[in-house]
């Protein structure tokens, strides 16, 4: 098992080292970096504000039900859930839910390109095929996520609000306050920090998940498996790693 | 002119070519021929760089290819069409902006100088009226015509095949021979074409190599194929009735 582990991480930095060849031409990597900023951003919105909603409010709902002590006040329903959503949920959670849905959307689609000889064309033609269908996904990620990562913090936060206030668990007033007590504006970098890593993470993994695709349909499945379950534990590990190193 | 020298390829301990050298000339069609996992597919790829050799050495017009890392390999693939199986057509991008790709990566024309090339290209293997459509859209034919025009885009100097009438209806089969035959006069490039397809040995085989079990077997032109008492080149090419008829009558 730790042979097949050090030939995968071995075979990812060798892979990795593509990305570093200069490109064969600059104007059609940006023109590609602009469609994966639209691929990878505005796909992800829908899911992304629909889990943040849901996200802030079971938080809220569950924070308040287990906060019960005459001596809590009930704004510290807002404090919580504000540090939730923007130190772990938003961060972490949201990039999962990515890893699941932009990681595997990449694993199959440069998988595709590889049982169907896509990639040997790229090659062929003398284009550093790693670096051309890698990168510009890489880096459009790293642009675009934050974005999406601070959009599903505000959701978060107001579907935690709604929660509250139309079930009358925590009145508006009280969870605005708490949203607004004690804020520590260094937890928004640090959820940038990760943010950053695991978006480069996610793309890097599935694409080498995609590129080392053998076979044909029933492998390029099985790589998009693959590239979300790495991805998804080795997000774990480093948020582990990020929260050790920054936070305590 | 691409000299291939005594070259030998292995995967996980089993060897699939054995020190295979042979020639093909500028300007004729070259045919490899040999049955399902003989090795003719690896040889192709071996020539063309997408499998490192073991063992020995191919040379595109003295320049040792086999030798080379990625970016000294860089302008010889620049020379280099290659026109795959399935077509391996982008499926993200419409006709036109496959076979403009390579002008996109590798010239400095505008727009409309690579435009009137694609266009040039397209009507060269005679599609009209496709730019816009998508490979999806389009027909087997239709994919490996526009294949053969996305690998002519950059004027290649050697034109690679790998089995170009596979999946293609006799009468389409015989077109893209014949695209394939003319070009290769016309450019005056090295074709390699790999096919299993004895039309196109009888169409347009130039120079004929066939591989057997991993090794190079026999090398000839087509009269000299059509004259051979080799046994298993005669066992292979010429198994079906229409090819024995053809041996009989000449």
């Amino acid at each position: 098992m730790f042979k097949v582990l050090w030939f995968e991480v071995g075979r990812y930095w060798i892979f990795m080292k593509g990305l570093l060849i200069k490109p064969e031409k600059f104007i059609v990597y940006y023109r590609q970096v602009m469609l994966e900023l639209v691929s990878i951003g505005i796909g992800a919105m829908g899911i992304v504000v629909i889990t943040s909603i849901f996200m802030g409010a079971i938080i809220t709902i569950q924070s308040a039900y287990n906060l019960v002590n005459p001596l809590v006040p009930l704004y510290a329903v807002g404090i919580v859930t504000r540090d939730s959503i923007i130190l772990e949920f938003s961060p972490t959670i949201i990039l999962l839910v990515l890893a699941g849905k932009v990681g595997s959307s990449i694993a199959s689609e440069i998988g595709t390109m590889r049982v169907t000889e896509q990639i040997d064309a790229l090659e062929i033609m003398g284009i550093n095929s790693s670096g051309y269908l890698t990168l510009p996904k890489i880096v459009a990620a790293i642009i675009i996520l934050p974005f999406v990562v601070l959009l599903s913090m505000f959701m978060g936060i107001v579907g935690g609000w709604a929660a509250g206030a139309l079930s009358g668990v925590v009145p508006s007033a009280d969870f605005i306050k708490g949203v607004q007590d004690q804020f520590v504006p260094f937890n928004i970098a640090f959820a940038m920090i990760k943010t950053v890593v695991f978006a480069f993470i996610v793309t890097s993994v599935s694409s080498y998940h995609g590129y080392y695709t053998e076979g044909g349909a029933l492998e390029v499945g099985q790589s998009s498996t693959k590239a979300v379950v790495y991805s998804s534990v080795v997000i774990l590990i480093f948020d582990y790693i990020l929260t050790q190193l920054i936070l305590v | 002119m691409i000299e291939v020298k005594n070259i030998s390829k292995g995967f996980k301990g089993k060897q699939v070519l054995d020190n295979v050298s042979c020639l093909f000339e500028k300007g004729k069609t070259n045919l490899i021929i040999g049955a399902s996992g003989s090795g003719k597919t690896v040889l192709m790829k071996c020539v063309v760089g997408l499998f490192e050799v073991d063992k020995g050495a191919v040379y595109f017009d003295g320049r040792n290819f086999s030798e080379m890392n990625f970016k000294e390999r860089k302008p010889i693939r620049q020379e280099i069409g290659m026109v795959f199986q399935g077509g391996a057509l982008f499926d993200s991008l419409s006709v036109e902006k496959n076979v403009m790709f390579p002008l996109n990566m590798f010239t400095t024309q505008t727009y409309k100088e690579k435009l009137d090339r694609v266009n040039f290209c397209l009507q060269r293997v005679n599609l009209v009226n496709v730019n816009k459509l998508f490979p999806s859209e389009i027909s087997g034919g239709m994919k490996k015509r526009v294949a053969i025009a996305r690998a002519i885009a950059m004027n290649p100097q050697y034109l690679f095949c790998d089995e170009p009438n596979s999946g293609l209806d006799p009468q389409t089969s015989i077109v893209i021979d014949n695209l394939i035959k003319e070009l290769t006069e016309e450019y005056n490039m090295t074709t390699i074409i790999n096919t299993h397809d004895m039309n196109s040995v009888i169409e347009m085989g130039d120079h004929i190599v066939f591989i057997y079990k991993g090794k190079k077997f026999w090398e000839g032109s087509y009269e000299e194929l059509r004259d051979t008492d080799n046994k298993e080149v005669n066992d292979f090419v010429f198994a079906t009735k229409i090819m024995k008829a053809v041996k009989a009558n000449g």
